[in-house]
């Protein structure tokens, strides 16, 4: 359980202190990732299946985000052409 | 239960560690592997087999080769070259290798083992996580089946390239 508190820390961590679209999608992973290692631990901890069924959620969750993300950072990137999460703060149009 | 389990949590931490320093988003993607394959051993160790495969084929196997299709797509510039020569160097990928392989070992150490987890941990089986998947959580699996098809839809919206309409006299003044 305290893994899972550290994985996160670190996931957060890293998607405020980098500019990187990409980076910052892969601590969302990180984030993600770590939530469902403390739904699989609560699982076992408890003996209930309801924990593993929520990793199984936050799976396909994962998949839906990272594509969706996916597709907006190449919008982005073809907009402004460069993958700096600053670049996008304005959103004009 | 105890060392096997400190040696891989280790692993995830340092792993981690490395993907969220990089600067090349190849190399935190092959860290990021590790550490979701160690990740995938403590769900072994913590008596959940099957969501420990499942890690590994959607999360290091799927959604991984949707993100380094995405980096390829990107196309980053003639800079690849030299990067590609930059990637063969064995320094680059010796730390993952070794990392997969001792996570490899400790795998094949427990299944060899063949024991019975550690006091306070209880095996739930496939069995049970699919009697309740398909019981109690059903509408929650029709709702994650709309949201992956709402993902489709979404990316293949998002990621369409817009057809220029332009005139071309006035392409050049537009850009």
């Amino acid at each position: 359980m305290t893994l899972a508190g550290i994985l996160f820390t670190l996931g957060l961590v890293s998607m405020l202190i980098r500019r990187n679209m990409i980076f910052m999608l892969l601590s969302v992973e990180v984030m993600l990732n770590a939530a469902g290692l403390a739904f699989i631990v609560a699982s076992s901890h408890w003996g209930q299946p309801d924990g593993q069924v929520m990793f199984m959620f936050i799976l396909a969750m994962a998949a839906a985000e990272v594509s969706v993300g996916l597709a907006l950072i190449l919008q982005l990137y073809h907009q402004l052409k460069t993958l700096d999460s600053d670049a996008a703060s304005r959103m004009t149009g | 239960m105890g060392v096997t389990f400190y040696i891989a949590a280790a692993i995830a931490v340092l792993s981690t560690i490395m993907v969220l320093t990089r600067f090349n988003i190849m190399h935190a993607l092959l860290w990021l592997v590790v550490s979701l394959l160690s990740v995938a051993v403590i769900f072994y160790l913590y008596g959940a087999p099957f969501m420990a495969s499942l890690e590994i084929i959607v999360y290091a196997g799927a959604i991984m080769v949707l993100i380094i299709f995405f980096v390829m797509m990107l196309n980053l510039g003639p800079e690849m070259y030299r990067q590609e020569k930059q990637w063969l160097k064995p320094s680059l990928w010796l730390f993952p290798a070794v990392f997969c392989v001792i996570l490899l070992g400790e795998l094949v150490y427990l299944i060899a083992q063949n024991r019975t987890p550690a006091t306070g941990i209880k095996v739930v089986e496939a069995k049970a996580v699919g009697l309740s998947l398909y019981g109690p959580y059903l509408l929650a699996v029709e709702l994650s089946a709309m949201l992956l098809m709402a993902g489709i839809v979404g990316a293949y919206h998002l990621g369409r390239q817009k057809k220029k309409t332009v005139h071309r006299f006035l392409e050049s003044n537009v850009s």
